[in-house]
């Protein structure tokens, strides 16, 4: 039981939930995740860790509603609770100062970047961070994204904020090498929608700049025992949940990425139908069994946390 | 010798005891349990279990008991089953196995207790498989509970890493050494293999938490959503949250893939996530359950091995509503690993089984969804360094298998997480942990690790055989103290 103490909303079905996970936020690192299961008949779904706050033994998540689950999540608010979150899991981000970094983060992956241009600025890297979003209500953390770089970009793809365009022009134009205004960029991350992550890979590629992208293939467990989220890096196969989900992009198979998160297509647009025509009885459920689960737990967990806290007091002291 | 007493009892003289017929197991009738995900065997009904265990006979070396891995006290239970004390006869089994209703289901009994059985030399042996799943889903059934004294404290604490198998029956040990017992599980439920792997309609999952709250009874504790080496290490267990030893019992949870080409197309799985979609995640049961899996239903199903893990997998897709359930392994019907009442029950409920035959490629559509598999048949050449013989392709023997989806389950291996995560943890070159046979200790003090993750993939009991090493073996460091 993950209890949410706080939950807001960010932008356009796009929810912020900062939940309760001590052992989680003691250890995670930039560019890590965790696998969260809403309720006892919910799926496992993989979300990257935004922020931890070790000493309140929270982390944040921020949630983009695409399916039931995630429509579910963001239906929640402060004082609910998620029945399973662990991690953090992956690898974390490979820090260190490139001289140059250029962050390129699409729509809620803005959430998951942030963390990483982060700890790239604090390495000493000069951080350019391109944000981009559909339209002005889906912009989301603009203060954030500039208080974590140096030089910040907004493009939306209508024009309603910001400039109008897509990343990857704003992109092209910075790095470009002809007459213009060529910028060297020793380094760059893509995260965000696997189209918009490829583009990145074909600028950067040809002029062999270090490209990183973030993997959000389909994974159930998360730690490495199914190869549900194996994705190809030329002909070899890596499992995103141990061997990422970081890679770099001059060796990604987009297509085969994109073919495979495609397989559950149609049981997905079921489920999600069928959780919004029951939002309502879905909620009321999630709420009982929980509060259920919480009174048949509550003994043994403060059993459990008492000789945790004995242990530790001893260790501290 | 207050424990034979009721066999003594027995009227029957030895040579009528051995012509009464082993009791049949009544199972579900194969045309319907072929589209249902309900438990198979059906378990014998007391007086068939009162019936079996009279045709014991009660040998004075029982060699049943030293062919069982965990070293059950066979003779002593079938004399109290014989005798009706049916709860008796299941806190005697749980003395040495923590997890009956679970051996009794999934133990490859014929080349254990009962290949030992000295009346399976002129007939059938003694059904003791049957006989340990019927005491325990009597216990079960009847509400009460015939649990082993328990030591007073001892002020020790243990972490077991990993709730499958290997990790209870060591935590059913050491909790009745007066040993506190916290077992850490990476995922959301507690069983390992027992409830991602094994499926409902041989193991029910309903019996795998019975069986865990029984250990909860005895003072277990548990904590999930935990993947030590990630959450929390090996070193902060011991010396932040005060923990004496460790036990490592992860298993080898990582699948091994083919390794030809299409294997990323859409429809081919590994056993480890069809099974762990299906069984863990109920997605037999979406939309009820959140979770999906591929749509079987008249689609034509491959699966790739020859061992339990393929069988498992073959059955749940033909119960998933596969049009054609094939099993494709590349030896012959004789060299399968997977136990002989698996290969019986799957034939019966329809399986096609494809011997000799191996993937070379897996083929796609242009959207990339998996339309088949070219095979290349096999013959078996010389015996290789195991002395099995070694399957060597028939040059122009290629042949394509038509299929929707394809699921790989020819093995699995060490998850790396832990080993990555503590540097002075000894592994050999395929990441197994290096382990005293004996001991089980490994090259970090204090720290033990057994099951799978030390052997590579085995049986159920076989790691319930290393749990029980492994808290014999911790509780004489802990008494002792000294490491060297």
């Amino acid at each position: 039981m993950f209890r949410i103490v706080e939950a807001r909303t960010v932008g356009l079905n796009i929810r912020q939930l900062t939940v309760q996970a001590p052992r989680i936020a003691r250890k995670q690192r930039p560019g890590q995740f965790i696998i969260l299961r809403v309720h006892a008949m919910g799926e496992r779904i993989p979300l990257t860790i935004k922020s931890a706050d070790p000493a309140a033994g929270t982390i944040t998540i921020v949630v983009q509603a695409v399916g039931k689950t995630t429509s579910l999540l963001n239906c929640l608010e402060t004082g609910d609770s998620i029945l399973d979150v662990v991690g953090p899991l992956g690898h974390p981000s490979e820090i260190k100062n490139y001289g140059t970094a250029l962050i390129v983060a699409g729509s809620v992956g803005t959430a998951m970047a942030l963390p990483t241009a982060k700890a790239l600025k604090d390495a000493g890297n000069h951080v350019i961070f391109i944000e981009g979003a559909r339209s002005k209500d889906m912009v989301i953390f603009e203060d954030e994204v500039r208080a974590a770089s140096h030089e910040a970009y907004i493009l939306t793809d209508d024009g309603s904020y910001g400039e109008q365009g897509l990343v990857t022009k704003k992109l092209s134009d910075l790095v470009d090498n002809g007459p213009g205004a060529g910028r060297k960029i020793d380094f760059v991350l893509a995260v965000g929608p696997v189209p918009m992550m490829r583009a990145v890979a074909h600028v950067t590629a040809p002029l062999g700049i270090k490209t990183m992208v973030s993997l959000n293939s389909i994974m159930v467990d998360g730690t490495g025992m199914c190869g549900g989220c194996r994705v190809l890096l030329g002909n070899q196969s890596k499992f995103a949940c141990v061997d990422g989900p970081e890679f770099d992009a001059s060796q990604v198979n987009f297509e085969v990425l994109m073919q495979r998160n495609a397989m559950y297509r149609g049981q997905e647009c079921q489920s999600l139908k069928a959780f919004e025509e029951h939002k309502q009885e879905q909620l009321t459920h999630q709420r009982a069994s929980l509060a259920h689960k919480e009174k048949q737990t509550a003994p043994q967990r403060a059993q459990l946390d008492a000789v945790r806290t004995t242990s530790e007091e001893k260790h501290n002291a | 010798m207050p424990d034979t007493e009721p066999l003594l009892a027995n009227p029957l003289p030895l040579k009528e005891r051995m012509q009464i017929p082993r009791v049949r197991m009544p199972e579900l009738d194969a045309q319907v349990r072929a589209h249902s995900f309900e438990e198979v065997n059906q378990g014998l009904a007391a007086s068939g279990a009162v019936t079996e265990a009279t045709r014991c006979i009660a040998c004075a070396k029982p060699s049943c008991q030293l062919d069982c891995p965990v070293g059950v006290k066979i003779k002593e239970i079938v004399a109290l089953i014989y005798a009706g004390d049916f709860l008796a006869a299941a806190a005697k089994m749980r003395e040495d196995n923590a997890l009956p209703a679970i051996t009794g289901r999934v133990c490859p009994q014929e080349s254990q207790c009962e290949g030992g059985c000295v009346i399976g030399k002129k007939g059938r042996p003694v059904a003791i498989g049957n006989l340990e799943r019927f005491i325990a889903d009597f216990e079960r059934h009847s509400g009460q509970l015939g649990l082993p004294a328990i030591a007073p404290p001892t002020g020790k604490s243990i972490a077991i890493v990993g709730s499958g198998p290997a990790g209870l029956s060591a935590a059913g040990d050491l909790i009745q050494k007066g040993h506190r017992v916290c077992v850490f599980e990476a995922l959301h439920e507690l069983g390992g293999v027992l409830v991602y792997g094994i499926p409902e309609f041989r193991l029910p999952k309903s019996i795998v938490l019975e069986e865990v709250n029984n250990l909860r009874r005895m003072g277990v504790e548990f904590e999930t959503n935990v993947v030590v080496g990630k959450s929390v290490t090996l070193d902060e267990l011991m010396r932040v949250e005060g923990y004496d030893a460790i036990f490592i019992a992860t298993g080898a949870g990582l699948p091994v893939f083919l390794g030809v080409p299409g294997e990323h197309l859409n429809g081919v799985y590994s056993a480890n996530e069809f099974l762990t979609r299906t069984n863990l995640m109920r997605a037999y049961k979406f939309p009820e359950f959140d979770q999906p899996i591929y749509d079987c239903r008249s689609r034509d199903v491959i699966v790739v091995g020859g061992g339990n893990t393929a069988m498992d997998a073959v059955r749940t897709a033909r119960r998933l509503g596969a049009k054609s359930a094939t099993l494709v392994y590349r030896r012959s019907e004789a060299e399968m690993p997977a136990r002989a009442e698996e290969v019986k029950h799957a034939r019966e409920e329809g399986i096609e089984f494809r011997m000799l035959t191996n993937p070379a490629e897996f083929l796609g559509d242009e959207k990339g969804w998996l339309t088949g598999a070219r095979c290349v048949r096999m013959e078996l050449g010389e015996p290789d360094a195991d002395g099995r013989r070694r399957p060597v392709p028939i040059p122009g023997s290629e042949f394509i298998l038509p299929a929707d989806v394809a699921i790989i389950g020819v093995g699995t291996t060490a998850n790396p997480l832990i080993q990555s995560t503590t540097p002075d943890l000894a592994t050999n070159k395929r990441n197994y942990i290096v382990a005293d046979p004996e001991t089980l200790r490994t090259s970090k003090r204090g720290v033990f690790a057994g099951g799978d993750i030390v052997t590579g993939g085995a049986t159920v009991i076989l790691a319930m055989g290393a749990g029980r090493k492994a808290a014999k073996a911790i509780d004489e460091y802990l008494k002792a103290g000294t490491w060297e």
